[in-house]
């Protein structure tokens, strides 16, 4: 084998697909983050040491396959209440390491009552909670986080909060719930903000390993096909829109 | 022979679960089921157990489906509106091949309706495990040491068929208390079923518990893979007792707690001279259609006796096809029948 450059050799994998993630090609549009997110959980689980103990709840929306994706047991929830399973897994499985992938349609809007009171109770678990400000497998319609003045097919003239209220702040709203532990915000449209959300999500994950309580990691995402935009405007609007509506940051952290 | 103690139905339903092996509760306040989570709550722990009040019975449900997917006996108990919010559960537990057991005190309806006694939700529990195609396998008790008995079999029927098993009481069999026999206490049997997620699964194959099926081919073998079970169900399942005239000229029909009322009619009945018998069906699904059957050949004519406007006496005119007439002596809303009425009525149509 010839040395290329810095030492490796040819047969070196600088990269390789994350243990955590099984062989399954994902069904996500171009330019969604979905795919991303999958990844940085999948590399945390991997570098955890956690993947034989996990179980992973699926929910409905477009990550409703997530149980194909993770390399992990997997349950597939119903709408909006993942939460509420993962609490039965974790008590009846205690040394389980249980997470909830969920959008913001599943959690922000049928399932909300599920994850304020699994905070509340202080439930063991880890919550990937997806905001990409829109409903996206079924085509498009408004969601509790759509901004206002946001066009979608259920807001044809732009979200008017006179109609259809403000942008629903999940991260604030269980900053002040005493049985979150780790609580943030981040998202993945660059690499600095991709670094950022692996931070928080392995920090989440090691929350639940210490037993510390209820961790979520809010990802803000992008929905090029439901937002009609390249992949690349969705980038930009995250960073002109949705991050001045959902201000990234660390709002909770039982050690820090 | 252990001796008997007074218990009441609520109580002995609870106590039934965790003599079964039962250690995962999940339950929502709801009259006149909460003796049942008080219970739970008070003794789940002395065995090592967990009891979680959930914040709806939408969250109890999944709370159940949860614990279930890790192949644990789990529990929650519900009373006729809450039931109605467990649908959904119920449906993605058959879909998933999850077993668990509810109970269903029922009470009067539609609506929030009241606390009084009905069997108003036979059709709920019968005809519907929410949408799809699916039913819960469903026991109805008549006594308080019934409810024991049946809470306490109901956790392995619910494994066998990898189904939801209802257990269906009522507001009146749930707060009466009556001498029972208690269960000796089992270990719960090791989660070692074949589906079970959770745990450390020291290499084993990644488990996927799921009810999506895209291909509308798979999707109907699962399908049929759940008929298949309700029809082993129905081989093996089917109970009911009979009481009464052996040469009886009518047959009452009824369950639960209107099949005491009616044993204490048919007393009544032969006390003037009138041979009735009462056949009890105690698995409503599956249910006993044998009996009903044969008798309709040597009778004049059966009366569904229900506290319901005629749910029951559905299944007794398919079981009947048509052999001889069927009637209903019903109440419905929380009104309780009378044994005097049963044999008046009972007269009358006669």
């Amino acid at each position: 084998m010839s040395e290329t450059r810095a030492g490796h050799t040819e047969a070196e994998a600088l990269y390789h697909r994350p243990a955590g993630l099984t062989d399954v090609q994902m069904r996500y549009c171009p330019g969604c983050t979905h795919g991303t997110a999958h990844k940085l959980i999948a590399e945390v689980l991997e570098e955890l040491d956690i993947i034989e103990r996990t179980v992973a709840v699926a929910t409905v929306g477009c990550s409703v396959y997530a149980y194909e994706y993770f390399n992990t047991d997997a349950v597939q929830a119903a709408h909006g209440r993942g939460p509420a399973v993962a609490t039965g897994i974790k008590r009846a499985s205690p040394e389980t390491i249980v997470f909830t992938y969920q959008g913001d349609g599943d959690l922000a809007a049928i399932g909300l009552s599920e994850v304020i009171h699994s905070a509340q109770r202080g439930e063991k678990m880890t919550v990937m909670f997806i905001n990409n400000a829109v409903f996206g497998m079924t085509r498009g319609q408004m969601a509790p986080t759509t901004l206002v003045g946001q066009k979608t097919t259920t807001t044809p003239l732009g979200r008017d909060p006179e109609m259809s209220g403000m942008p629903m702040m999940i991260c604030e709203m269980l900053s002040t719930n005493p049985g979150v532990a780790y609580l943030a915000r981040e998202t993945m449209i660059d690499p600095k903000t991709v670094r950022s959300a692996k931070r928080s999500i392995r920090k989440a994950f090691q929350t639940q390993i210490d037993g510390a309580g209820f961790s979520l990691v809010e990802l803000i995402s992008t929905c090029p096909a439901w937002w009609h935009k390249t992949p690349l405007e969705a980038m930009q609007w995250v960073r002109d829109e949705m991050l001045v509506q959902y201000p990234l940051g660390v709002f909770v952290d039982y050690d820090g | 022979m252990t001796q008997r103690v007074m218990m009441t139905g609520n109580n002995a339903v609870a106590e039934g679960a965790i003599a079964s092996g039962c250690r995962y509760f999940c339950g929502y306040p709801i009259t006149p089921q909460n003796d049942i989570p008080k219970y739970m709550a008070e003794h789940l722990p002395e065995v090592g157990g967990v009891f979680v009040q959930a914040e709806s019975e939408l969250a109890s449900i999944n709370m159940v489906y949860g614990a279930a997917a890790t192949g644990a006996y789990v529990m929650t108990s519900s009373s006729s509106p809450g039931i109605s919010l467990m649908q959904e559960g119920l449906s993605y537990m058959l879909g998933s091949e999850l077993p668990c057991v509810v109970v269903n005190m029922v009470r009067g309806g539609p609506g929030l309706g009241n606390i009084g006694p009905a069997q108003s939700d036979y059709w709920l529990a019968t005809r519907g495990a929410g949408h799809g195609d699916g039913r819960c396998l469903t026991f109805a008790p008549d006594s308080v040491q019934e409810l024991h008995d049946w809470t306490f079999e109901a956790f392995g029927i619910a494994q066998k068929y990898r189904a939801p098993v209802m257990i269906l009481g009522d507001a009146l069999l749930a707060g009466m208390s009556e001498p029972v026999r208690l269960r000796e206490h089992r270990e719960p049997p090791p989660r070692d079923q074949e589906w079970a997620v959770g745990g450390l699964r020291e290499g084993r194959q990644r488990r996927i518990v799921n009810s999506l099926w895209t291909d509308v081919e798979v999707m109907e073998e699962l399908n049929q893979r759940i008929a298949a079970r309700f029809s082993q169900a129905r081989e093996n399942e089917v109970r009911w007792e009979e009481y009464g005239a052996d040469d009886a000229e009518i047959v009452l029909a009824a369950y639960g707690i209107s099949a005491r009322v009616c044993k204490t009619a048919i007393d009544d009945l032969a006390e003037d001279g009138i041979k009735a018998r009462l056949i009890r069906p105690i698995s409503l699904f599956p249910f006993p259609v044998e009996p009903f059957r044969e008798w309709s050949e040597r009778v004049s004519r059966i009366i569904s006796v229900e506290l319901s406007m005629g749910q029951l006496i559905e299944d007794v005119r398919l079981a009947v096809e048509g052999r001889c007439p069927v009637d209903l002596v019903g109440h419905s809303g929380g009104v309780m029948l009378t044994p005097d009425e049963v044999v008046c009525r009972t007269k009358e149509l006669l």
